[in-house]
């Protein structure tokens, strides 16, 4: 690490005075930085803010490009018939399913490898260790993971959206660092002489101080159950199975026509309907995650995921 | 499991991996017979359940991730779905040899690494920039707004994210409603084949940049404070301080995020490439990954696909090791030891 660049001793004497008041360098760099973050956050909230206008707004307001950052004939009707549609409220369920079994599956196996990791006690595992890292180095392939999971019967069925891609070795490596540094040896001698089993060490004494660990886990594994839709496009066939992120691409962007209207003027109205529904659609479809993102991401920082990245 | 009380509980075998002494004074162990073995035993006696644990996660990463490893074999196969890809029949480097000679290989290649390295390049600086100067002004509303709403684009989904690209620069969209209001035409962004790859790599960094900057953030709150006060000291402007403190102590975690940069660049998304996908720009969009699907899984020729996939592996693993080895030539930093 360098250090500082030495400056001549008669300079310090002005330390004094910048501890009150910024130099005039200083404050001026402050106001372009200030600008700078300004315009970043102009920039990724735009965009945003734009989507939540057109969907509030009238289908023909959207259609005529009307719309800004603000709703122009202020309208619910985009997300009536969100809520009304068979298809979407189908990948809801589904997603809904794959989000709460997947992130215990995932949970469950991920705590469950990477305990015995983060134990000194554990013989072989640093060659356990490197047979998880390498899998991040050098995979498979999506063909032969295919054939792997036809082989196994899963295709076209919910497992193929819960077990392929249960443990994420990022995942393990995360909770087996929290694991080592957050609990103390002395912990695991207390419990040793007390007589508990090592599986009763984990769920009396360990997983107890682990509540951040394990919610960031559940997070990092919910929004990945949410958002994926290879997994589904490359294993799913039955509409019926499929999670809100495959019916998304389908509506918003594939164009399905999805008009049964006659008259001149209701196809009109269906097809400006549809535009002005992916508007809503992309708005229902975020908002679980962007809702309790803010209270995790507070964990996030707390430490969990920088160890991780050090370690 | 009960364990034995007239059993002395004392550190596990030294046969593990080397370690500081632990409270080895607890009780002296019967001391004659401590052979490694016996020590092995008594390791497994105590700690049974451990390995009890890891049986399914083990069970998973060999079917899940080391059984496709074997049928990569396929490559190398004639596959036939019959015969399955032990019995199928071996053809050398048949696959690879087509597969170089096709000539949409070096279009595929190429629209791959440009690409993939526009994507590095692109998304290295920007979330650093970020960090620095969210890390320059004081704790408050403006900074906190500023890293949560910077942060929230990182959970919306790929299908949300392109979605609301073609949206936003649709023809009709909210992008060309502002060109034309300075007179310039209506620009069709996604028709062009050439607005491909600025559209892929911008709208990753800005779906990605505010959460990469959570990890340089957290290595600038772990700067010794003492560094910074001797250099304001010595009169050092917040310009300099970034450019001699924050810098250098953020590079051991930089050259990390770079490295993985790399290492993740050949696994380049599916998902957003296929999704942006058109006809009309194909010639710059068609990529290895969204080759391999296509020759796979809707022509359903595996073991072409196999071999593209493997030579995109083999590919992504010497990029990593290099990138890995020249970082820890020029820094001193890499991923392992």
């Amino acid at each position: 690490m360098t250090t500082t660049t030495s400056v001549p001793e008669s300079r310090r004497g002005r330390a004094a005075t910048t501890k009150v008041r910024e130099p005039f360098g200083d404050r001026v760099f402050l106001i372009v930085v200030r600008i700078m973050l300004g315009v970043a956050l102009a920039l990724v909230l735009l965009p945003l803010i734009y989507i939540v206008a057109s969907s509030f707004s009238s289908p023909a307001a959207v259609n005529a490009g009307r719309v800004r950052f603000w709703p122009v004939e202020f309208s619910l009707e985009a997300y009536r018939s969100v809520l009304s549609n068979a298809e979407v409220l189908q990948g809801y369920y589904n997603s809904l399913i794959y989000a709460v079994a997947g992130t215990a599956i995932s949970v469950t196996l991920t705590v469950a490898i990477a305990y015995p990791l983060s134990r000194r006690t554990f013989y072989g595992r640093n060659v356990l260790m490197t047979l998880l890292v390498f899998t991040m180095l050098f995979s498979g392939g999506v063909i032969p993971t295919y054939m792997v999971v036809h082989d196994l019967g899963m295709l076209n069925t919910r497992w193929a959206m819960l077990i392929p891609n249960a443990i994420g070795v990022w995942q393990v490596i995360i909770a087996r660092t929290f694991f080592a540094n957050s609990i103390p040896d002395e912990l695991y001698e207390a419990a040793m002489l007390d007589g508990a089993s090592e599986i009763r060490t984990l769920r009396s004494v360990v997983l107890p101080l682990s509540k951040p660990l394990l919610a960031v886990l559940a997070l990092m594994y919910t929004i990945y159950q949410w958002n994926t839709y290879f997994d589904a496009l490359v294993y799913l066939k039955d509409a019926d199975l499929f999670p809100l992120q495959i019916v998304l691409r389908n509506i918003l962007l594939l164009n399905t026509p999805r008009t049964g209207a006659t008259d001149m003027a209701q196809q009109m109205h269906q097809i400006q309907l549809a535009n002005v529904l992916r508007y809503a659609l992309i708005v229902v479809s975020s908002l679980p995650v962007l809702i309790i993102y803010p209270f995790v991401a507070r964990h996030f920082t707390k430490g969990v995921l920088v160890g991780a990245v050090k370690g | 499991m009960a364990i034995p009380t007239s059993q002395p509980i004392s550190p596990p075998s030294a046969a593990e991996r080397p370690q500081p002494p632990r409270r080895s004074t607890v009780a002296p162990a019967p001391a004659p017979r401590r052979s490694r073995w016996s020590q092995a035993q008594r390791a497994w006696r105590l700690h049974w359940q451990l390995y009890l644990l890891v049986i399914v996660p083990l069970a998973y990463f060999v079917v899940f991730k080391y059984i496709p490893m074997a049928f990569n074999v396929i490559a190398f196969k004639d596959y036939s779905p019959v015969l399955g890809p032990w019995g199928s029949e071996w053809v050398g480097l048949r696959n690879f040899r087509q597969l170089f000679e096709n000539p949409v290989f070096g279009e595929l290649l190429k629209n791959t690494l440009i690409l993939a390295f526009y994507l590095v390049l692109a998304s290295f600086p920007v979330p650093l920039l970020l960090a620095l100067a969210l890390n320059e002004i004081r704790n408050g509303w403006f900074k906190r707004t500023v890293q949560l709403v910077t942060y929230a684009p990182y959970f919306i989904s790929t299908v949300v994210v392109v979605s609301m690209t073609v949206l936003v620069l649709s023809p009709e969209g909210i992008v060309n409603d502002g060109l034309g209001a300075i007179g310039a035409g209506p620009v069709n962004f996604l028709g062009e084949p050439g607005f491909f790859r600025h559209i892929y790599v911008w709208t990753d960094v800005w779906q990605t940049a505010g959460y990469a900057a959570v990890i340089y953030l957290a290595a600038l709150a772990g700067i010794d404070p003492a560094l910074h006060e001797s250099a304001k000291i010595d009169g050092a402007s917040r310009l300099q301080r970034i450019r001699h403190v924050d810098l250098p102590g953020i590079m051991p975690t930089a050259v990390v995020m770079l490295i993985l940069g790399v290492g993740n660049m050949m696994a380049i998304g599916f998902e957003k490439a296929y999704l942006l996908q058109n006809n009309l720009n194909l010639a710059q969009s068609e990529i290895i990954p969204t080759y391999v699907y296509k020759t796979g899984l809707i022509n359903a020729d595996f073991s072409m696909a196999t071999a593209v996939g493997l030579f995109n592996s083999v590919v992504n693993l010497c990029l990593l090791l290099v990138v890995n080895f020249a970082a820890k030539r020029i820094t001193g930093n890499g991923l392992w030891r």
